[in-house]
């Protein structure tokens, strides 16, 4: 059973970091919405295991409610 | 209103106990003559067990109702006789296209596999389908079938139900061993019995509009997200038997009903949708509100619910009648058992197990197609559209298009019935599952493997190209002439011209069951797999038999 990594991966973090928030730039939050979504559509189909997916999901709800 | 049907008006005949006040004891009462419930009295008669059964209308369904008939179902009419005048009348298909916009984003085969004799699914209006299964259950002497009897009380006694049942002739009472109640979601029994009916309601309104036109669509499923005719909404369109085609709109739950079915606003909604040049005829507008609810169980004393009475979903998947008739199949052969003393009445609570489990996985995937279809919530609709944008070029993503998962037979894994495989074996016959065909030769005559299994269990030796050895057919023929109604049949790979055994002429029956010589199959009457093994073995086969008619098996 995969298991969610939650360990630093990249190698240039803040190159990353600089990535997810340049995508966005220019949008309307509702656009920004959309690409969050159709993003994470991407992402989870990537990672291809609804166990990993559902522990990422519980983990990015902490904190919220 | 209809143009294309007229509907039959079934005369109400005083039955001898009403006439009389003599009050007989029926072993089953059927309450309710749609689908379902017709469906059961057929199968009863064919099981020699008489029925009565109560309708409180005369005539068939009015209007805009079921339309598309799923394999499974049709297999079971098959068995009854009445299939095939249904599927020479309805319109035949197994192809589905999704579009979003003007673009289509998913397209499915529901019968990808050759060499079946029932098509995937059918279209047919339900006013036909009813009126077929009341002409074949007109011709059994077992079956009364008693119109404008509407059940006004049902009394539970130690060993009976009694019912009260108001005819134009006034009310009488009517007594019965076991009461089916096929009365439909609004279900008057389940009302009088006091029982919960839960689960939600979808807040959306549909407009169903079926319309008589000459046009050449193919005979497909075809559903759109957005359609450039119906802006921010979804649209449906399927063909129906008599050029009538049914077509349906998401309106919102802002939607005021009546308004919503007068022509004037009918009429620029389908001219948007068929082209302002095609000439049409409205043959029926309703508008509907969707929900998915069903009972706790289905079983409640010597009163058992099948079909919308016992749950009920939203049509995308055509999961209603669908899941109703096999309800019927369900219940029909183990209250034909009990009946007869060859089965302990706890029997029948499989039925509420197997028969729950099905509807659950109804209610599922409906509950899941409407909410798709209907997304309940902003962040749900920002994901639907998100789908829906990504299905253009991402395959991934075209999977998760959702515009109703159509009905597929239930497989009973944890049912009490099943004897856990022992023996390795591959492929989907797994304990529990709906039997699939393949084709047979008997007698040198082609036919399929669902006209073999007939309505009794049935024992499947695969005897590959040798002879079916000695002590086999003696056990087999032994079990054939015991207290179950049991036929067992020998599955060859080559002619040998024996009687009665079963060619497997290509080799479907060996894929699909993953057959080697030896291999035996014990199939329920309703067609489902009860137990399999490797090699034969008489006593693993009776523990197993009688595990399947609900016998507790010590292990
Ligand atoms: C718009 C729409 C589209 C649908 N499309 C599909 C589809 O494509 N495929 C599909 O499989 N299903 C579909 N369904 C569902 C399908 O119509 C039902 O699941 C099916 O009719 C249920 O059959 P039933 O015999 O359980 O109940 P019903 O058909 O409701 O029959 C109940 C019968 O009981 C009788 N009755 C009621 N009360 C009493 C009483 N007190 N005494 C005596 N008799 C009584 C009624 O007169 C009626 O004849 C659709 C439904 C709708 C509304």
């Amino acid at each position: 059973m995969a298991k969610l990594m939650t360990e630093q991966r990249f190698a240039s973090p803040d190159d990353v970091y600089q990535l997810l928030i340049d995508s966005h730039r220019d949008l309307t939050p509702e656009q920004s919405t959309r690409l969050n979504a159709k993003l994470i559509l991407l992402l989870a189909n990537h990672i291809g295991d609804a166990e990993v997916l559902a522990e990422a999901l519980r983990v990015a709800r902490q904190g919220i409610e | 209103m209809h143009a294309t049907f007229s509907y039959p008006k079934y005369s109400f005949t005083p039955s001898d106990e009403q006439r009389t006040g003599n009050v007989r004891r029926h072993p089953v009462v059927i309450v309710g003559a749609g689908p379902v419930g017709l469906t059961a009295a057929l199968d009863f008669a064919r099981k020699g067990v008489p029925v009565v059964v109560l309708d409180a209308e005369d005539t068939v369904s009015v209007g805009s109702r079921a339309v598309c008939y799923a394999k499974r179902a049709l297999e079971v009419w098959d068995r009854l006789g009445v299939g095939q005048r249904m599927i020479d009348k309805g319109v035949v298909w197994k192809i589905g296209k999704v579009f979003n916009g003007d673009r289509m984003v998913y397209q499915f085969d529901l019968l990808p596999e050759p060499d079946h004799k029932i098509p995937a699914f059918i279209n047919l209006q339900q006013y036909y389908l009813e009126d077929f299964l009341v002409a074949q259950a007109r011709k059994s002497d077992l079956i009364d079938l008693r119109w404008l009897s509407r059940v006004i009380s049902a009394r539970q006694e130690a060993d009976h139900v009694v019912l009260q049942v108001e005819t134009p002739d006034g009310v009488h009472a009517v007594e019965a061993d076991w009461v089916i109640a096929c009365d439909g979601a609004k279900s008057s029994v389940r009302k009088m019995m006091g029982l919960e009916f839960q689960g939600e309601v979808f807040k959306d309104r549909f407009l169903i509009a079926d319309v008589v036109m000459k046009a050449d669509f193919p005979a497909e499923r075809w559903f759109w997200f957005d359609p450039p005719f119906h802006r921010k909404q979804s649209a449906l369109l399927h063909m129906q038997p008599d050029n009538v085609w049914r077509l349906d709109f998401q309106l919102g739950w802002d939607a005021d009903p009546e308004e919503e079915k007068k022509p004037e606003r009918v009429i620029p909604r389908v001219q948007a949708m068929l082209g302002a040049d095609t000439p049409f005829e409205l043959e029926w507008v309703s508008v509907y509100t969707f929900q998915c609810r069903r009972l706790d169980r289905f079983r409640h004393g010597r009163i058992l619910f099948a079909g919308d009475s016992a749950h009920q979903v939203s049509p995308f998947g055509a999961r209603g009648a669908n899941s109703g008739v096999p309800d019927a199949d369900n219940l029909v052969w183990k209250l034909a058992l009990v009946l007869d003393g060859k089965a302990p009445e706890s029997l029948l609570d499989s039925y509420c197990d197997e028969r729950v489990a099905a509807a659950k996985e109804n209610i599922l995937n409906s509950t899941r197609s409407t909410d798709f279809i209907t997304p309940k919530s902003e962040m749900s609709r920002v994901f639907r559209d998100a789908v829906l944008e990504l299905a253009v070029d991402q395959p991934f993503a075209r999977a998760l298009v959702n515009s109703g998962r159509l009905s597929t037979p239930t497989t009973y894994t944890d049912s009490p019935l099943n004897t856990p495989d022992g023996d390795r074996f591959a492929g989907r016959m797994v304990p529990g599952a709906p039997a699939t065909d393949a084709p047979v030769e008997r007698d040198g005559l082609s036919g399929w493997l669902m006209e073999v299994l007939d309505g009794r269990f049935t024992v499947l030796y695969a005897a590959g190209d040798g002879p079916v050895p000695a002590e086999v057919a003696e056990a087999l023929d032994g079990l054939a002439a015991g207290p179950l109604p049991l036929a067992w049949h020998a599955v060859t790979d080559r002619r040998r011209g024996i009687a009665g055994e079963l060619v497997d002429s290509a080799g479907r029956l060996r894929e699909r069951y993953d057959l080697t010589p030896g291999s035996v199959y014990l199939i329920r009457p309703d067609q489902h797999i009860a137990a399999r093994w490797r090699r034969f073995d008489a006593a693993a086969l009776s523990a197993a038999l009688d595990r399947a008619v609900g016998h507790t098996v010590s292990r």
